[in-house]
């Protein structure tokens, strides 16, 4: 901070006797009322210095939250994989598996195919609308509680905090000289840091492979060369994202805030600062009743920054709504903590909706919440609608999945009695942990027939015995042959029919090709 | 355009450029972009010393550590054909007929007979066997030389007229040109054509196929069988095709058949076992037998 003499005298941290320079916010931002500071006229350098953010330590309902979120959101992430879930023998018993190698994912009762990806589709849609449900509703809570990004930073700065103190003393802790006590401090910070990265990136794996046998390789040192190539990947970017990109990631890497704008509307809850009810900011001298400031033109808001010193994205949100908030609310437990210290009341920066701030600030009635708007009934809706499909999916899933793929070249074979046929690759997906034996038959071609390639049996007329062995998939060369009597057409459609030995059925459409004439 | 020039608003410098009135600012990097940048610099470096990177004429610097893709497909192809030993010592030692009846082979044979087959095949046969002029289609059911998958291995083999000892038919012999060597005239000619559409119910001339009849009888039946049904079902080995089918390998339109009888026709398919080894020929076969048209 060698800058100090040159900084401009509006900006100074009062409560730490520092000065911190704020980033100028991004075009589009806040009003720019005020001219922005002229670009330092040393030579320029060739890259933007970034102002370190030293959140403070705040008490408050919105902390408390934040708290809470924090552990529960961790203990899920430890205790998922060790979670069992019994799906009988030759089947792992880990409630949340995504066995890549087997090429099955296990989420409780589900058990998804590759070829059944598709729900993960409805997972991602369903995630995206109830972020933007929430978004509409309450700003950028999942941001502000929920996201990796903040629960990690969060806790890499509750260890910042209880290693080298408050905010003030980490500042001055930076600033000051080395000596043996800070390098002491930074040498414990990190440790502790990386001990967190490693039981992230530890943890991690242990959603892929079966929990217990891959602690237990661990433990004597077995692990394989991918599960520590993936553990040191995790391990390097939870140090790296959480211990020193923190509100960069939200500000630069992340796009959620790019359109969070089109999420919010004037009835979401945001944190707002009530400038109709702060300004004009100023210190509060002692002598000063809160009578004589109104008569001075001055507002609620002493101008201590504690708002600003507290907030983890190093922004002030007396500028108004910003890009970079993520809707944390700390900043309303700073400021509530000072008002109640000063007398006055509190929510002079509120989770409050732009409706009712207008309302309320030119003296009309409060407006209340409203939960339900075309936006949110619309989400809602939609997300019903999916998680309904994807519910129903689940509760029908198949033991049984056919697919049917329809040789082209040749597009089919005139035989030497004049008949037609087209061969076709069948593939029985068999979901069950049993061998099943099927019975296939086609409809929609007159006088239509069925043969096996390799199975040593002759054309049947209609059906055709299968098997195929328990979750595995059963590859089988299919011929269909009809007299050229029967066809209508170059192309006619073709149903094949798939019944299990215990009734399930599962059929495909296909088509049957045939000379033109 | 050297000059320096500062966007009012902002008070960056701008970098001169300017696109319909606008601008570019000149702001700077943030820090972490350019330190990745860096990085990727000393990367570039340290990739520069330890693999392959410059060219160097005709060489090029070869890096510390010795890398070559060659080296590594080569490898590759080594692990690969290794893993595939199992089977394939297996399908050596199995019978082409056998090897059907064993899931794991007849699915190995049939997934690298692919593969053989649009190598070697498809070029003539057509990709999935469906064949061309002169070239039978292999997806279909009729065998000029034996449909089952000993037949099928041994015509691979050996070939068709091909320069080999065990090759099926004799080299440069095939279907007698009746027109060309004058055994039969113009008119013959026309008559057993008529015949041959008839054994089909596609003659137009039904005097000319009466008369074809003894034509036929006299010349053709000896290979082609006296009911036409090919020199197989008569039990010969020459490849007569029968001509009762509604596949016609050359064409069964009365020009081709004229000119069919009249040049005659001698098919030629070159022995494989000289350039592939057995495995392969055997899970051709397999393939081949399994495109449909096996019998
Ligand atoms: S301005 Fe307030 S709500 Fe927004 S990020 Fe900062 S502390 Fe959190
Ligand atoms: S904490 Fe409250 S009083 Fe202090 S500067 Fe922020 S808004 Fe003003």
């Amino acid at each position: 901070m060698s800058a100090t003499t040159e900084q401009p005298p509006p900006r100074i941290d009062r409560l730490d006797g520092d000065a911190l320079e704020r980033p100028v916010p991004a075009a589009g931002d806040a009003p720019a009322a005020a001219p922005p500071k002229a670009p330092r006229r040393a030579a320029r350098s060739m890259y933007q210095k970034h102002a370190k953010v030293y959140p403070k330590a705040v008490h408050g309902t919105f902390r408390r939250i934040k708290w809470a979120a924090l552990a529960v959101l961790l203990a899920i992430y430890y205790v998922l994989p060790w979670v069992r879930w019994d799906r009988g023998p030759n089947a792992p018993d880990q409630a949340v598996l995504l066995d890549l190698a087997n090429r099955r994912f296990y989420l409780f009762f589900v058990e998804l195919w590759p070829q059944q990806i598709y729900y993960l589709t409805g997972a991602l849609i369903l995630a995206a609308l109830g972020l933007f449900l929430a978004t509409s509703l309450a700003g950028r809570v999942w941001c502000g509680y929920a996201c990796p990004q903040t629960v990690w930073t969060d806790l890499y700065v509750w260890v910042e905090r209880l290693v080298e103190g408050d905010r003030g003393e980490r500042i001055r802790l930076d600033q000051g000289p080395w000596t043996a006590r800070k390098a002491g401090r930074k040498v414990l910070k990190n440790l502790i840091w990386l001990l967190i990265a490693v039981a992230t990136g530890g943890a991690w794996i242990f959603y892929f492979t079966d929990a217990p046998t891959l602690l237990g390789e661990m433990l004597r040192f077995e692990v394989s060369s991918t599960a520590l190539g993936f553990i040191g990947l995790f391990t390097a970017t939870t140090y790296l994202l959480a211990g020193f990109a923190r509100e960069q990631v939200c500000t630069y890497m992340c796009p959620w805030p790019r359109f969070q704008s089109a999420m919010i509307d004037e009835d979401s809850l945001i944190v707002t600062y009530q400038d109709w009810r702060g300004e004009g900011r100023s210190l509060l001298r002692k002598s000063q009743s809160w009578e004589e400031r109104k008569a001075e033109g001055l507002g609620d808001c002493i101008d201590c920054f504690n708002c600003v010193q507290v907030c983890p994205a190093g922004i002030d949100i007396r500028d108004g709504l910003q890009m970079q908030c993520i809707g944390c609310g700390l900043c309303i437990d700073a400021c509530d903590e000072i008002m109640t210290k000063v007398g006055r009341p509190t929510g002079l920066i509120t989770f409050d909706t732009q409706t009712n701030q207008v309302a309320v600030a030119t003296g009309g009635q409060p407006v209340p919440f409203r939960l339900l708007r075309p936006r949110t009934i619309l989400y809602t809706l939609m997300m019903l609608v999916i998680a309904g499909g994807i519910g129903v999916g689940l509760l029908l899933k198949p033991g049984l999945d056919i697919s049917v793929l329809r040789d082209r070249a040749p597009l089919f074979v005139a035989l030497s009695d004049g008949s037609v046929r087209n061969a076709y690759t069948f593939k029985i997906s068999n979901m069950t942990r049993d061998p099943r034996a099927y019975t296939l038959a086609v409809s929609g071609v007159a006088g239509a027939s069925l043969s096996v390639a390799g199975d040593g049996q002759d054309e049947q007329a209609g059906t055709q015995r299968l098997t195929a062995d328990p979750d595995m998939v059963a590859t089988y060369r299919i011929f269909v042959t009809a007299p050229r009597t029967g066809l209508q057409g170059a192309s006619q459609p073709l149903t094949f029919r798939l019944t299990s030995a215990d009734g399930e059925v599962a059929t495909y459409d296909s088509v049957f090709m045939g000379p033109a004439n | 355009m050297a000059q320096k020039e500062k966007d009012a608003l902002s008070g960056v410098e701008t970098t001169g450029h300017e696109w319909d009135g606008l601008r570019e600012l000149n702001n700077p990097l943030p820090k972490w972009w350019l330190y990745i940048f860096y990085v990727c610099i000393a990367w570039s470096l340290v990739y520069y010393v330890l693999y392959p990177a410059w060219p160097l004429g005709k060489s090029y610097t070869k890096g510390l550590l010795g890398y070559s893709q060659r080296e590594e497909l080569v490898q590759k192809v080594a692990d690969g054909k290794k893993a595939q030993e199992k089977y394939l010592t297996a399908i050596a030692a199995t019978s082409v007929e056998d090897i059907q009846k064993n899931k794991d082979l007849l699915a190995f044979a049939m997934a690298g007979g692919r593969s053989y087959f649009n190598e070697n095949c498809a070029a003539c046969h057509g990709a999935g066997g469906q064949g061309a002029k002169g070239f039978p289609t292999l997806a279909d059911d009729v065998w000029l030389w034996g449909g089952t998958t000993a037949d099928i291995y041994k015509t691979i083999q050996h070939g068709i007229r091909a320069d080999d000892g065990d090759t099926r038919g004799t080299v440069g012999i095939g279907m007698t040109a009746f027109g060309k060597d004058g055994i039969l005239n113009r008119d013959q000619i026309g008559q057993v054509a008529e015949y041959v559409l008839s054994l089909n119910k596609r003659s137009t001339d039904a005097a000319a196929a009466e008369k074809g009849k003894t034509v036929y009888d006299e010349n053709c039946a000896a290979c082609h069988g006296e009911n036409a049904q090919g020199s197989l079902a008569v039990g010969m080995d020459v490849g007569a095709p029968p001509l009762v089918t509604a596949n016609w390998l050359y064409g069964g339109d009365k020009a081709t058949l004229v000119q069919t009888i009249t040049n005659g026709r001698a098919g030629v398919m070159p022995a494989w076992s000289k350039r592939l080894d057995d495995a392969t020929i055997k899970s051709l076969a397999v393939y081949v037998h399994n495109l449909g048209g096996g019998k």
